[in-house]
């Protein structure tokens, strides 16, 4: 009956490295899956290499110009490079928030932990691409241009920081979503037990209000799954845009 | 070669973005690792675990972010090395086929256009052919029936000479028919009226003298 009940995290294998407990777990098992599952879809999708797709190598295809298009269109041409990583985050990001939607699975983008690696990982790799692509110059990002010196003092630490929260709302943003739609839903389903139990046959009939709002509850959490996905992605395109062209 | 350079460029970008996981992976493992042996065995067995997000129990950050580097460096290098590359290949392909038929669509069309005018030229020969033809044959079929109409004239009035002048001839025969019968005649009346006996000769002097008299 607890809604945080879902969130926790269950040992299968005890795995202890160097000190670590690196167990594998319910959320690495989905993350396993949701690999597997992106793998299988465009290795199986493509496998046919029709010129007149079906239904799975549309599917993939799909996938593929969807998030192609966002990197064109958002980080421009020169980041073309950078286009399976974006690729990787988007597909992980939805068939993790997907996958979840299965009822007994484990959502694993709705712990902060694994959000936070994912959008510490996205704000390293853009800030090393930048340090890269433009040395020292970088650093002239936190400096807008056209703004007089005298604002200097007020500007750069306004521009550090907010660079460096890069990381923090990315990771928030995704993990709030996931966890405050998957608590809801539980929230609405534990109503309906509480009314069955606590009201008897009126229960059973009052009982089926909340069952009616968690159907319009997990359409919306699937719009969300996708939408945080795209979020997620989509900025990572616009930093990506900021490390190459720096303003 | 670009192709060749954006692959380079790639592979090192994945090395990168792989070794940025790694990095932070070990950080935020130490760091993580730290907060945990001040809260020992408060995740450790999740399930008894009660009150507070299990979101954000230390206990469970390293496991969580071993598999998530693991999962991901994994899904990365699926993607990029093999995946991909299939899907772009299979892009490109269509995308290749679909320009190859237009084009030679667009060959075709020209070509049928150019078949179409040489048609539309032929025609347009065949048809002054016919027009010059039509007109010769009419003006030899003009010419031809005026030819036949002169010789028919021709005919026509020969015929019509030949046939006035059998009429002159057969009046001149009638008239000296008619001579004799009235000289006959005059000889005959002459003896019953009068009782006179003229010869021949002599009737027929007095009948030439009346009709040339009546003439």
């Amino acid at each position: 009956m607890d809604p945080l009940h879902q969130f926790q995290i269950n040992p299968i294998l005890q795995i202890v490295i160097a000190g670590y407990d690196v167990s594998f777990t319910n959320s690495a098992l989905f993350m396993v899956v949701a690999v597997a599952l992106i793998y299988a879809l465009l290795v199986f999708g493509m496998s046919g290499r029709a010129l007149v797709p079906g239904r799975l190598q549309s599917a993939a295809e799909m996938f593929y110009e969807f998030v192609a298009n966002m990197v064109r269109d958002n980080a421009g041409h020169d980041a073309r490079p950078y286009f399976p990583f974006v690729f990787a985050i988007f597909m992980f990001v939805l068939f993790g928030n997907l996958v979840g939607m299965i009822p007994f699975t484990f959502t694993f983008t709705s712990h902060i932990i694994v959000t936070f690696t994912l959008a510490a990982t996205v704000f390293v790799f853009v800030t090393v691409l930048a340090l890269m692509k433009h040395g020292l110059h970088f650093f002239s990002f936190f400096m807008p241009h056209g703004a007089p010196i005298a604002l200097a003092p007020i500007l750069i630490p306004i521009e550090v920081i907010s660079y460096l929260m890069r990381p923090v709302s990315l990771s928030i943003r995704l993990f709030a979503n996931m966890m405050a739609g998957h608590t809801m839903l539980k929230v609405f389903a534990g109503f309906t037990i509480l009314m069955i139990s606590g009201l008897g046959a009126l229960g059973l009939f009052v009982g089926l209000v909340p069952i009616a709002i968690n159907v319009a509850l997990t359409g919306f959490e699937f719009l969300v799954a996708f939408l945080q996905a795209y979020v997620f992605s989509i900025l990572t395109c616009l930093y990506i845009r900021d490390a190459l062209e720096l303003h | 070669m670009p192709n060749l350079l954006a692959k380079r460029r790639l592979v090192r970008w994945s090395g990168a973005a792989g070794a940025s996981l790694a990095t932070l992976t070990v950080l935020a493992g130490n760091v993580l690792a730290a907060t945990a042996e001040h809260a020992p065995d408060a995740a450790a067995h999740g399930g008894e675990h009660a009150g507070g997000l299990p979101q954000l129990n230390p206990a469970t950050f390293p496991t969580q972010i071993f598999w998530l580097a693991l999962t991901f460096i994994t899904l990365y290098y699926l993607l990029s090395k093999k995946a991909l590359p299939r899907v772009a290949e299979v892009l490109e392909e269509r995308q290749e086929r679909i320009s190859r038929d237009l084009s030679k669509a667009a060959s075709l069309k020209e070509e049928a256009e150019a078949v179409m005018a040489q048609v539309d030229k032929s025609l347009a020969g065949a048809r002054s052919e016919a027009q010059a033809l039509i007109a010769q044959v009419a003006a030899e079929i003009d010419a031809n029936n005026q030819a036949r109409q002169a010789k028919l004239n021709a005919d026509i009035a020969d015929r019509l000479r030949t046939a006035e002048a059998n009429i002159a001839a057969a009046k001149e025969q009638a008239l000296a028919n008619v001579r004799s019968v009235a000289a006959d005649v005059a000889r005959d009346v002459a003896g019953r009226v009068a009782g006179v006996d003229i010869d021949t000769a002599q009737a027929e002097a007095a009948v030439a003298a009346v009709i040339e008299e009546r003439r």
